[in-house]
Parts: C-alpha cells; sequence; structure tokens
C-alpha cells in the first residue's frame, strides 16, 4: 500500500527499485477514489496529469537521476498556483480560473522532482478554523467524519492523515497549518515569516501568511521545508537567510534544550485530555533533557483582538482585486460599482463578506487609528512578549487547540466562538515565529491531539530537533484512523 | 445594520440580502465589542508594528525581463475584446 508511506519511506523504495512512482501515484489514486467520497478533501485533481509526472520521474531514476523529492506524490491546498490547473480558493467568485504560472513553492518542488498533483479543500480564501466556509462543501474528518477537520488548510490535513497523498502544502496565516494537523492526526509545520515565498500563494493577510508543509512524520516536514525554503526575488518580504540542512538537526539530541511553558496559557475551557496530552508530552521531552520552565507573555489575551483587526484589514485590501473585471465570476450590472457589487455579493460566502467588512471598517476614516493603528502597536507588544520569553527559552511548548475537533456546524452561527479556538496558534503569526504541531494523543472520543512547539524566528532547527526527538519516542504519529 | 457598518459595506463593494444585512450586523457588532478589549492597554509610545521581520527597501536591479504573455494574463478574465477588459457603460 504505497500511498500509507512517508516521504522517507518511499524515496529509499524509489532508489532500491522496490516501487516505481507510477505506482505510489497509483495507489494515492486509488485511495482517493475510495474514500474521497466520504472525506471531501480533494476539490480536483487530474489522475492524467499525475502520472505522466510520475512517468517522467520514474525515467529520470532510471536516467541515473535523484533529488529530494522525486516521485513522491504532492497535494496542492487550493490557494497555492499550479500552471495550467485550476485555483479557486474554494470560492465561487474565482469561477473557472485557471493558473497562468507556478507559484515558487510549486517550481520549488517541480525541481525537487515531486509530483504535483490536486487542488485539496480549504476554508474559503483561508479564511476559518473549520474548512466549513469552503464554496465546495466542507472536507470532513477522517478519525469522524461528523467532525470537522480543522481549517483553513482542512483538505491538506485529511488528504495526508487518510493516505490519499504523501505529503501536502498548506498555508498559515492565523494557525492554518497546525491547527487542523493537529485535530486530524498529522504533522504540519509553519515556517518563520519571510522563510518560505509567497509568490503565487493567493494573498489573505500579507504580513502573516507563511507556506508550510503537512507531512506524517517530522522528517518529512524537515525534508519538504528545506525543498521550499530559501531567497525569491518575487517575494520582497521573503529574507535572504541561508537555509541550514534541516534533516541534520534531526540528531534526537534535546539535552539542554531550554522549554517554557507560558503561565498565560492556563485558560479555561481546555479539555482535561488536552492538557494531560501536553503535560505527559512536555515531561517525554524533560526526560530527554531539556529543561522546562515558566515562562509569562503578559498580552496573550489581546492576541486574538488584534488578530481579527489586522488580518480581515490586510484582507479587504487583498481582496479588493476580485471586483469581475480580471478574473473570474462576474454578475452584470447597469454601471461598474453596481457590478462590483453584484459580483462579490453573490461570490463571496459570508465569512468572507464578514471578514472583508470588519477590515474596510477599522481601516476607515475616523476609525483608522482606534482600530488598525492601535492593533499594530499592540502587535509590538505581543512580539515583544516573545522575544523577552525567548532570552529564557529556545522553545515555547503549548496545545495546539484546547479541544478536540468539534461537530461539523457546531460553531457555524457564532464566528467569535470559532475565532476563539485558535489562541494558542495565533500569535506565532503576529510575532513572526515559526511553529509545529505534532500528534500527542487522543481525546476520549479517539479524537487526535496536537502539541504546539514555537520556536525563533528562523529556529526550525531546535523545532524541528525537539519534535523529531518526542516523536522518536512514542507512536502517535504512526496512528491512522479507520475510515468508512 | 448599524450605520457605520452600512458604511463600511458601501465602501466594501460588496450587496448584502435583506437577511445577511441583519445577520453580519449582529455579528460584527459582536466582534467589534470584543476587540474593543485592545482599549484597556496603554500603547503611549509603541511603536506599529506592520511587519514582523523587519526589512526595509528591497530592491533588485531594474533589468527588463519576462512577464506573463498578454494572452494569459487576459484568459481568465469574465469580458475581453480585441485584448481589453470589457467593463460596463462608465459615461451615460
Amino acid at each position: 500500500m504505497p500511498h500509507t508511506l512517508t516521504i522517507s519511506q518511499l524515496t529509499d523504495k524509489l532508489a532500491q527499485g522496490e516501487l516505481s512512482s507510477r505506482e505510489a501515484t497509483q495507489s494515492c489514486l486509488d485511495r482517493i477514489d475510495a474514500v474521497d467520497g466520504q472525506l471531501n478533501a480533494f476539490l480536483s485533481h487530474d489522475p492524467e496529469d499525475a502520472l505522466a509526472q510520475a512517468d517522467a520521474a520514474d525515467a529520470a531514476r532510471a536516467g541515473g537521476k535523484s533529488r529530494p523529492l522525486l516521485g513522491v506524490p504532492i497535494a496542492m491546498k487550493d490557494v497555492i498556483a499550479v500552471n495550467g490547473h485550476p485555483l479557486n480558493c474554494a470560492s465561487k467568485i474565482l469561477g473557472d480560473f485557471n493558473s497562468p504560472y507556478d507559484a515558487t513553492v510549486t517550481e520549488k518542488l517541480r525541481e525537487a522532482g515531486a509530483v504535483v498533483f490536486g487542488r485539496v479543500n480549504m476554508d474559503e480564501f483561508a479564511m476559518g478554523s473549520s474548512t466549513e466556509n469552503s464554496a465546495f462543501g466542507p472536507a470532513r474528518n477522517p478519525w469522524d467524519s461528523g467532525c470537522i477537520p480543522g481549517g483553513s488548510s482542512g483538505g491538506s490535513a485529511v488528504a495526508v492523515a487518510a493516505d490519499e497523498c504523501i505529503a501536502s502544502l498548506g498555508s498559515d496565516t492565523g494557525g492554518s497549518i497546525r491547527q487542523p494537523a493537529a485535530l486530524c492526526g498529522c504533522v504540519g509545520l509553519k515556517p518563520t515569516y519571510g522563510r518560505v515565498s509567497r509568490y503565487g500563494l493567493v494573498a489573505f493577510a500579507s504580513s502573516l501568511d507563511q507556506v508550510g508543509p503537512l507531512t506524517k512524520d517530522v522528517r518529512d516536514a524537515a525534508t519538504m521545508l528545506g525543498v521550499i525554503a530559501g531567497e525569491d526575488k518575487r517575494d520582497s518580504t521573503n529574507v535572504p537567510e541561508p537555509v541550514p540542512d534541516y534533516i541534520a538537526a534531526l540528531n534526537g539530541d534535546v539535552k539542554g534544550l531550554k522549554i517554557g511553558l507560558p503561565k498565560e496559557y492556563q485558560v479555561d475551557g481546555i479539555d482535561p485530555k488536552v492538557k494531560s496530552a501536553t503535560e505527559a508530552a512536555v515531561a517525554e521531552l524533560e526526560k530527554q533533557g531539556a529543561e522546562v520552565k515558566e515562562v509569562s507573555l503578559p498580552h496573550t489575551q489581546y492576541a486574538i483582538a488584534t488578530y481579527y483587526i489586522i488580518a480581515t484589514a490586510e484582507a479587504s485590501a487583498n481582496l479588493a482585486r476580485f471586483e469581475g473585471v480580471r478574473y473570474g465570476a462576474r454578475v452584470d450590472g447597469v454601471s461598474p460599482e453596481k457590478m462590483n457589487r453584484a459580483t462579490r455579493g453573490a461570490g463571496f460566502g459570508e465569512e468572507v463578506k464578514r471578514r472583508i467588512i470588519l477590515g474596510t471598517y477599522v481601516l476607515s476614516s475616523g476609525y483608522y487609528d482606534a482600530y488598525y493603528l492601535r492593533a499594530q502597536k499592540v502587535r509590538t507588544l505581543i512580539r515583544q512578549d516573545f522575544l523577552n520569553a525567548f532570552k529564557e527559552v529556545d522553545l515555547i511548548a503549548s496545545p495546539t487547540t484546547p479541544t478536540p475537533a468539534f461537530k461539523i456546524g457546531e460553531k457555524v452561527e457564532d464566528p467569535l466562538q470559532m475565532y476563539l479556538s485558535d489562541i494558542f496558534t495565533i500569535s506565532c503569526n503576529l510575532a513572526g515565529l515559526c511553529g509545529i504541531s505534532i500528534p500527542c494523543g487522543f481525546s476520549v472520543s479517539g479524537l487526535p491531539l496536537g502539541l504546539q512547539l514555537l520556536g525563533k524566528p528562523f529556529g526550525e532547527p531546535d523545532l524541528l530537533r525537539a519534535a523529531h526527538a518526542y516523536e522518536q519516542a512514542t507512536n502517535w504519529h504512526t496512528k491512522r484512523p479507520e475510515i468508512g | 445594520m448599524r450605520e457605520d457598518l452600512q458604511h463600511a459595506v458601501k465602501l466594501a463593494r460588496i450587496e448584502l440580502s435583506a437577511e445577511e444585512e441583519v445577520r453580519l450586523g449582529s455579528q460584527l457588532g459582536d466582534i467589534l465589542k470584543y476587540v474593543d478589549k485592545l482599549n484597556e492597554l496603554d500603547v503611549e509610545g509603541v511603536e506599529p508594528t506592520a511587519h514582523a521581520v523587519p526589512l526595509t527597501n528591497v530592491l533588485r536591479e531594474d533589468e527588463p525581463r519576462e512577464s506573463l504573455s498578454h494572452e494569459a494574463a487576459m484568459r481568465n478574465a469574465p469580458k475581453t475584446s480585441n485584448g481589453l477588459f470589457i467593463v460596463p457603460k462608465i459615461v451615460e
């Protein structure tokens, strides 16, 4: 069953000639046919194109080529451009949009030899925490199809957890990689802002968005990051830091590594099993020689409010481009303005409308200073909290989410409640840190739970080393759901 | 919906149904009430953060290079004619 393999397992088998990329790719396609009717992780995929890429990879390997992802099927969140393939951001407003170019991350995957296939489901324009905001219907949690898979990269997490691909790419603006990874039982890595190019990633909140991998284990996350990271002249917010060897960081040695537990993260409403699983995970790292200490992030309680002002303000500007003229669907009107209004009214889903209106409001004349400018100042305080904490510790540990996956429909009517569930993931983006979620146990009802580790800007090597050391001592990441 | 929110809807160029206006109006009211908690903080003298990674004036050489072809740039537009975007009449 090649679709169940990790990247490292698959590339070993490919190198030894035990398996071809065509077989591995076909195995993923068969798996999609078998389970995706239930899960709705894939919005579309093109089997012929995937198999042609697989054949090309097999030919390259036969010709003596070796590249880090040669022949490995990778699924793409529907917010990342792949030349010649649909790009909808799970929205109706893009109509039958077809990407005229590759995103930088897509190019980098291709250079590494990957079979880039499939458009996976998400919350519309990456706005949401449940994938219920997809215009193409919700994706479902493979551990319990009555539950949400998390979001916004819900399809990316489901496709990995249900073995419909070997790994996937998602994007994370306030937890959109880490939260679904936690709720579906896979690994999700949000790189430091600026580490990975955003060129060809449809913008939601430009100062917060970052592309990252969802994988079956930590080693695969390190491999994927090594491929997609690096300087790109087409993204001026991309930081020209050299890309370290992330695999070399996985040496199992966490002796003396200092892990901080923020005292402000002891909030109400944390599921008891989430709490005990996180404590046990931290104890495991301590057993391996890490030092654990309490740290303080005094402005934690302001993070969600700050985020929903900054993210919506940036979104309102970014999504102004969907006006029915240059791309996507149009609803006719007698004047350009009426056409814009009708197009946007019909094309955007409700959460997107809510956020654009909120973002427009906080930027509008008379409210700018009170909301947007104030939020940017509080962002400074939040970032300062983390930089201070990171003078004392190397990593910060917490649950990824306060609870396991909730039921589909449970929070749809109350967007504020949905926002509040992002409490542990959101600050990472505001402060420009890196973060990872790794499986650390199961809820009473058998749903996966995630441990989140946060690292300093460009501290991915420490982050991956600790995550890998924990993973080596546990087998949570090897558990797979029974589907159907 | 509150008048100040109605103004934002107008600026955002989004047509709402009557039902949406009621529901979004009340939800946005709740969210604005929630974000008011930032007023508890004294931010006097605090510099705003626009970007978490402080980069300034990122420049590249101003050299001509390949870009999208005209055809590729136009091909996703809902209405075009002679290589131009077509919009509803602007002047009566």
